[in-house]
């Protein structure tokens, strides 16, 4: 743990794989820029990794003041142990006052591991941040210019806002697609400060005999418009109809988790707090109830249009266009009008 | 070889089921009105952790830190194959981040002799995915999360499968180690009736208190005593006495545990209420849906 420091930077793990930054670094960036900007202080990047220096140049384009350049053979693959060791090194070195992580696989992995090794307070899979100021109810002692960690919790029904009053740094892991990256700025200037690492072979306690990925079969995060379907599609055949329109579109198909269970369609196209987070411009929601975990994902789309036969659903309550009806006449008449007007992608 | 697992579980509020019976008139959900369920991805850590004693032999003990009633998912962990549970109970629990969370349970895990400590990926009611590998650090071991499936047990030696989201990932670890087990992991067994009748009258030293009292409504508290004395002793003969351990027995520092061990505070919870928006009734018919096309072509929201 370190001290409440006003004058620390705010960081942000730069996460890579392979030489490849990983897009939370960039949206945590956009986001760490206003905390900064508030703040007085400076914006730093923290790159591990192995031969990865062109990517400090990168993470000042998107807004990095400073970028702590930490390289070693021993950080060329992700592991727990030897890069929560060299980021609670340069945490205790440092002081930052505020850490973010994205909320990958990878950063849920590290976070909670340096979180606990200093003993410092996290919160997980953030939603938004903002500065604030807290007043104590014991003693009504005003703590001024706080980390607002602002996350939904009990399975998305509320939203808890967090802060650490003294155990510093305040630390947050963000969901991937919440924040918008900002435009890169390649006349940006910033520094880069190469960090000496020492790990042995004994940080690296996992041997990685294989791995596998396979590219996401859509990105549901480019996508201009969506159209997704729900249960209410009724069966994988049905669901051809989501597909239909969204061909009409030039649009990415999605689903709800329950059309996903249901096994109409790819887990990749999922939306919601267990899937992708979206904001398209325009997002069709077919056969959708809109549960709150389904909303988290996708609540903040530009122009929502929603197809339900039951007029209750909530999905009515954030829909810009609400149809009630039955998606199987509906749906085809979108396709009808669309083509009638020329649009046929 | 055989092993020695430890499981960490939690009882949640099944936040996952919400009806309209827990809703307030305003939208919001009543949280005291849920069911509270054993948490989904600790049953899938609980049923990896007997697959390893069917195949190698070993021993599980699983624990749970929370109020008196948790004993509920140790009775049925018990239905279920383990061999012994643990309630962590006191009030100066109360309050606990993550990280003291993390750190009363290393207390207790380190009471136990282990080579494999398991707890589900994250539980409902928080979704933080955090104790497991706090819990990790506190007892300075390896951990390896999102475990979906355990390839080879050796010796001294673990190889699992993870799954890292978009495919999966191989890893080969010494013991001892912690997992974090996915839901996808397998398909926790059901409760064994046989299990069943017999560690139902499972209890822990709170509820055989409670219980004495209830039956004894009149009897003075030195019979009552003696009443709970004799009755712990039968219950504990029959192997059916639920360890009950609070933060003294654990040699826990307190300063590491509750309130003052939690660095996270709450500033503000608000309930989320679905709000309305400026929208339009669109008529179900050819014309309405085309005139609503027609305005997302006029807004360029379609190009």
């Amino acid at each position: 743990m370190i001290d409440v420091n006003r004058d620390g930077e705010v960081w942000v793990f730069a996460e890579q794989h392979g030489g490849r930054l990983e897009d939370t670094p960039i949206e945590l960036m956009s986001k760490a820029r206003h905390l900064t900007d508030t703040l007085g202080v400076k914006l730093a990047a923290v790159l591990l990794g192995d031969n990865v220096k062109e990517l400090a140049t990168k993470l000042i384009h998107y807004g990095a003041d400073k970028v702590y350049l930490a390289e070693h053979p021993h950080l060329g693959t992700y592991q727990t142990n030897s890069y929560a060791k060299v980021m609670y090194d340069l945490i205790h070195k440092h002081k930052p006052q505020i850490v973010l992580y994205g909320a990958t696989i990878a950063g849920r992995d590290l976070a909670p591991r340096i979180a606990s090794a200093t003993k410092a307070g996290l919160t997980a899979d953030c939603t938004d941040l903002q500065i604030g100021d807290h007043e104590t109810a014991k003693d009504k002692k005003l703590h001024k210019n706080l980390l607002f960690q602002i996350r939904p919790a009990f399975g998305g029904n509320i939203i808890a806002t967090i802060i650490n009053l003294d155990r510093w740094p305040q630390m947050a892991t963000v969901r991937e697609g919440v924040m918008i990256p900002a435009e890169p700025d390649a006349k940006r200037k910033g520094k880069i400060v190469e960090e000496k690492v020492q790990l042995t072979e004994q940080d690296l306690p996992l041997q990685i005999l294989a791995e596998q990925k396979r590219p996401k079969k859509v990105d549901l995060k480019a996508a201009r418009i969506i159209v997704a379907g729900g249960a209410g599609l009724g069966s994988k055949d049905n669901f051809k109809l989501v597909w239909d329109l969204a061909n009409c579109l030039g649009a990415a198909p999605a689903a709800t988790r329950a059309a996903v269970d249901l096994g109409f369609i790819d887990h990749d196209h999922q939306v919601g707090q267990t899937g992708t987070t979206v904001r398209p411009s325009l997002y069709v929601a077919v056969g959708i109830s809109g549960q709150i975990q389904h909303q988290a994902g996708m609540s903040q789309s530009q122009k929502i249009v929603a197809v339900n036969s039951d007029p209750n659903a909530p999905i009515f309550n954030i829909a810009h266009y609400k149809i009630v009806g039955d998606l199987n006449t509906i749906v085809p008449m979108m396709i009808k009008g669309l083509k009638e007007k020329g649009i046929k992608d | 070889m055989s092993y020695n697992c430890v499981v960490l579980v939690k009882q949640v509020p099944d936040t996952k089921r919400i009806t309209g019976d827990v809703m307030n008139d305003d939208g919001t959900v009543k949280r005291s009105a849920l069911p509270a369920i054993f948490n989904p991805e600790d049953l899938n850590a609980l049923e990896l952790a007997l697959q390893i004693k069917e195949c190698y032999g070993g021993h599980i003990t699983v624990i749970t830190m929370g109020l008196p009633a948790a004993s509920a998912i140790l009775r049925d962990s018990l239905y279920r194959g383990a061999d012994d549970a643990v309630l962590v109970t006191d009030p100066r629990c109360a309050a606990s981040d993550t990280l003291a969370t993390s750190y009363i349970l290393s207390c207790a895990v380190r009471k136990l002799d282990y080579d494999i400590v398991l707890c589900g990926r994250q539980a409902i009611d928080g979704d933080t995915a955090q104790v497991g590998p706090q819990t990790a650090e506190k007892l300075d071991v390896k951990q390896i999360t999102y475990v979906e499936e355990l390839e080879q047990l050796d010796d001294k030696e673990i190889t699992v499968r993870r799954n890292i989201g978009n495919g999966w990932q191989q890893v080969r670890a010494e013991l001892p180690v912690l997992l974090t087990v996915t839901g996808g992991a397998n398909e926790p067994r059901v409760a064994a009736a046989k299990k069943m009748m017999k560690y139902k009258k499972a209890m822990t030293p709170f509820e055989i208190e409670q219980k004495i009292k209830t039956e004894n409504p009149d009897a003075n508290q030195a019979d009552i005593k003696e009443l709970i004395e004799h009755k712990s002793k039968e219950i504990e003969q029959a192997g059916l006495l639920i360890k009950q351990w609070n933060l003294d027995y654990l040699d826990a520092d307190l300063s590491w545990c509750g309130q003052s061990g939690s660095p996270s505070k709450v500033h503000r919870i608000q309930s989320v209420v679905l709000a309305a928006k400026e929208s339009k009734e669109v008529e179900p018919n050819q014309k309405g849906v085309a005139d609503m096309i027609h305005e997302l072509i006029e807004d360029k929201t379609i190009a």
